[in-house]
This record gives C-alpha cells, structure tokens and sequence, in this order.
C-alpha cells in the first residue's frame, strides 16, 4: 500500500492553522474566534504527529505532546467561555466590536 | 538520596504549592471571612516565603534534564518573591473589599508558580505548560471583578490573544521538534542548523513570547488589560508577569537558538526599536494613568531588548539588575494610584494636578519613582539603563543605540510631563488627603529606599555577575 507523503500531511496543518488565523482576525463572534484557535492548535497536532510518524518513529515524543496540547485547550476554551458568560450577562451581546468601553 | 536532592531543587514550586494547600484549608474552616485576619496571614506566608528564597540552593538538574536551577534562575525566583509580596501588601484594602480573597490569592499564586516552572524549564514540555498555567490563572484574575464591564472586557482580550498567541508558538514549536527531533534544551542547542525550517521556528515561537512581555506588533492586548483589570492585577502583569517574560525570553534566546543568534540578533534589534519609540510615542497621548503605565512599560520593554542585543553574560547580567530596578518603580506607581483610586475613584493624569500641595509624600515618592524609570542619575534606573545600553554597545549596532538615546529623551518627556502636573500645573478638583494604611506606606518606604541605595550599592551588580546561568 503507498503510504501519503509527509508534505502533504504538512500542507494540510499550514492550510488549517492560516485559516485559523484568518477566522480569528476577521470573526467578530467571540466563541468562533475561540473555534479559530482550536483550529491553530489542531494543527499544531496534526504537525506534530506527522513529524513523529515519518521521521522520529523510534520515540513518542510528538504524541505526547499532542495529548498535552489537546488537555491545556481543554482547560483553556472552559474558561475562556466562563468569561464569555460574563461578559453576556454584562453587555448582553459577545459580538467584540460591541464590547469596547476602552478606546484610545 | 536521588530524590531528596530534586525534591530541594524543587523547593520554590513546593513551598508555593504548599501555600496553595493552605488557602484550600483555610477556606474550608471559614477562616477567610474576617478579611484582616486571613490577609495579615496569607503576608506573613507571602514574607516567609520571600525569606526562605535566600537559604542556599544547591545547582543542578532532575528528571532527567526536565527541570534544572542554577544561581541565575534562584535570583529571579527571589526578585519575583519579593514582587508578589510588594503588590500583595499593596492590594490589602482592594482585596479586602472585594470578597473574593481566596480566589485572589490561590490563582495568584498558581500563576507564579507557573512562572517559576517556565524558568526552571530544561525541556519545551515543560515550558509550554509553564506558561499555561502562567497565563491561564492571569485571564481570570483580569475579570476577577465580575460586576465591573471593564474587568470582564479586560479578561476576554487576554484570553483570546493569549490563546492565539499561544496558538503561534505552538506551530513554531511543532516545527523545531520537525528541525531537530528531540526537544529538550540541551539537544536543540546542540543539534539546531540554520536552515529555513528552524528559521520559521525561531520566528513563531518568538513571536508568542513577545505577546507574553508586550512587544510591539503584539502589544494590543496590552492598554486595556491594564486599564480593565484591577488595579492590583494590573500590577501583577506589569511586575511579576513582565519580568518573568523577559527572563525567560532571555533563557529561550540565549540557550535554545544559540546556534542562529546572528539571525535573531536582527529580529530582536528591529522589534526593540519599534517598541520604544511606539511605547513612547502612545505614551504621550493618554490621560488614564494605568493606560499610560502600559505604554512605558511597553517601551521600557523596548530598553530591555537593546540590552538583550548583546547576546553574552553582560546581557544577562544588565538585563536581571533594570528589571529587579523596573520592579521597584512600578510597584511604586501602581500602588499609589490603587490607594488614590480606592480612596476617590480618580485614575486620571489630569485629576493627579496639584498632587504635591494636598499629599506631598505621595508626589514626593512616585517621582522618585518616575525620575527611575527616566534614568535620571540620583536614582538607580539610571545605572540600569546606562548597563543596558553598555551591553547593547558590545553587539556594535550603533543604529540601535543612536534610537534607544533618542527615545531616552522621548520618554523623559513623558515622566516629567506627570511631575510636571504634581508641581506646577494648578489643580482642578479638590484631591482630598489620601492617606494609605500601614501596608501601601511599608511598600512605598521599601522601594523608595530600594531605589535610592541601589544607585550607590554596586555591589548588586557584581553579584549579578558571580551566578552562573
């Protein structure tokens, strides 16, 4: 069986990761700028699998530190969407060009 | 006997731990809810703690090269020791007020002992968690006030960029452990090419880390975090979490991408010129004083790049003594507009007008203050600065160093605009006498005192200098 080439694998995760950048930068809905930057993260993920499938398959090392990452975004999205309660409950909207009560 | 010795390479982290523990329990037994009583207890073991740092620490690494001290790294936990009680003693009255002591002091604590693991770090694992635990803690402390729209605006912008930031770094981390293969510090120093793939690395990691310490093109997030946040957190991001981000910053350059510092010596001369002169140039324009505090604390940022420049022992060694002198000012200037703001609600520059006819001692000593941040010579932050820009000479960038003075004056002009309005300018309201309670007067005496014998005491220096990093 032919197996898929790493640059594909690489091309894909740069492919996700600008689009996470692209819906951070341009969403204004704070809980899809939130989903933009799993998105980053996946593929950090799926970066780091690849690199330690195709060229460090002797060691797990890339695989681990996908499970860390995947536990700390956990972490981090919980409370992340505490605070956009909050600021629901505050403002009554999550849209961020709304949410500004500090200008220059 | 191997693990009685990285368990006292652990002693920073345990005895911070420990401290956490102890809140838990003191919740437990509602022993929080006479606030004098609790917070007269949480500083005592904030001022053990800070003692107990100076007790000699052996040098060495444990699990296996995953956690690692050294002379260097014992200092900088200590300096952060000493910021954590400094902003804790001047946050009694605020704390005291809001209810929420607990929850103050247990993510407080939890982030600098995220802070301490960063700079232990020997292996990227390690430090990406580090800087989680960091950074996470540090969000909900922004919108700890949840009555205010300010403060939970203040926590959303942290979270979100410090996710994406966050985020960026990650992929530049992917991509080393693609360069190299392994990713503890020692490998990577060693095995790290100059080619493009460890280039783009360099590049996004570095730009997660500047988010952390508020470089210019990642500044953002920076005037309104200050400005929404309490004021005592505010302190925290500009003290604890600044100079933490600065040395660890200086570790990941310095240790990891050793072998490519002709390439990131550009990198970082460009975003230490961008930061000063924008720090500076913003600077001129705020009146909220907490959002003007953010904008030097960007460009003194931009200072500590210059010196970071050199790329030796002397970086190192000027770059740890401006920050403990940073420290010292800064805690200074947060804490006397938290106990005017907390006695009248005014946080403006224009409100502190007349300051010195109706409190002297306050005028008096945040211009102590701001003459240090300047580095105006009888203070010490003119001997930080004049160390900085010595190191950054030994790189022989005078195009750098030409800026760095012209943004000496700039910033000059800035602090003395603030003295200007507590000496001449007349006064608009009536500013009634405020006068802090015996924490915030202890805080202001100590670094007062600190700034004033550090300028002659140069022995700070040399000491500096004998650690080994």
């Amino acid at each position: 069986m032919e197996q898929v080439p790493l640059a594909h694998m690489l091309i894909l995760s740069t492919i996700l990761f600008f689009i996470g950048i692209y819906g951070f930068f341009t969403r204004r809905n704070m809980i899809t700028m939130l989903m933009s930057t799993e998105l980053i993260l996946n593929s950090v993920n799926i970066n780091f699998v690849a690199f330690n499938r195709y060229l460090y398959p002797h060691q797990l090392e890339g695989i681990f530190f996908t499970l860390f990452i995947i536990a700390v975004a956990a972490s981090e999205v919980s409370l992340a969407v505490a605070i956009i309660i909050n600021i629901y409950r505050k403002f009554k909207t999550i849209d961020i060009e709304e949410t500004d009560t500090m200008k220059y | 006997m191997m693990i009685n010795e990285s368990l006292l390479l652990l002693r920073y982290e345990g005895i911070i731990v420990f401290m956490i523990f102890v809140l838990f329990v003191l919740n437990l037994t509602d022993f929080d809810k006479k606030p004098s009583r609790f917070l007269n207890v949480v500083n005592a073991m904030l001022f053990i703690n800070f003692i107990a740092g100076f007790l000699p620490m052996p040098e060495g690494s444990a699990f296996q090269g995953f956690f690692r001290s050294s002379g260097i790294i014992a200092l900088e936990k200590n300096v952060l020791n000493l910021g954590i009680l400094l902003i804790s003693l001047s946050g009694y009255n605020w704390v005291a007020k809001s209810r929420k002591a607990v929850e103050y002091y247990i993510l407080l604590l939890s982030s600098l002992l995220g802070l301490f693991v960063m700079l232990s770090s020997g292996h990227i694992l390690v430090l990406y968690l580090g800087l989680e635990l960091s950074s996470l803690p540090m969000a909900a402390l922004a919108a700890l006030n949840t009555n205010s729209q300010k403060s939970s605006e203040a926590g959303v912008k942290y979270i979100l960029s410090s996710a994406f930031s966050t985020g960026v770094t990650l992929f530049g981390i992917s991509l080393l452990y693609g360069a190299v293969g392994d990713l503890s510090f020692q490998s990577i120093s060693q095995h790290l090419q100059p080619n493009a793939l460890s280039l783009m690395a360099c590049i996004f990691m570095l730009s997660g880390f500047a988010f952390k310490v508020s470089v210019v093109p990642f500044h953002f997030w920076t005037a309104d975090v200050y400005e929404g946040a309490p004021t005592s957190v505010s302190n925290f991001y500009a003290v604890i979490s600044k100079g933490a981000g600065i040395f660890v910053l200086m570790t990941v350059l310095y240790s990891l991408f050793k072998n490519i510092t002709e390439i990131w010596l550009y990198t970082i001369s460009i975003l230490a010129a961008l930061s000063m002169t924008i720090g500076n140039l913003f600077a001129l324009r705020q009146n909220n004083f907490k959002r003007f505090l953010a904008f030097s604390s960007i460009a003194q940022v931009g200072f500590v790049l210059v010196g970071i420049t050199s790329a030796s022992k002397v970086g190192i060694d000027s770059v740890i003594y401006f920050v403990i002198i940073y420290l010292l000012s800064n805690v200074v200037l947060f804490s006397v507009i938290e106990a005017i703001s907390d006695k009248t609600g005014k946080e403006k520059i224009s409100d502190l007008k007349g300051l010195y006819k109706t409190n002297p001692l306050f005028s008096i000593v945040m211009t102590i203050a701001l003459f240090s941040l300047a580095g105006v010579p009888p203070t010490a932050g003119f001997f930080g600065k004049f160390f900085l820009l010595t190191s950054g000479m030994g790189a022989g960038s005078y195009i750098l160093i030409g800026i760095t003075a012209i943004n000496l004056v700039l910033s000059l002009y800035n602090y003395l605009r603030i003295v200007k309005a507590f000496f001449i300018d007349k006064e608009e309201a009536e500013m009634p006498l405020v006068k802090g309670n015996w924490q915030t007067s202890l805080v202001l005496l100590a670094c007062g005192c600190g700034i004033l014998v550090l300028t002659f005491a140069g022995g700070l220096y040399h000491f500096i200098d004998t650690l080994n990093f």
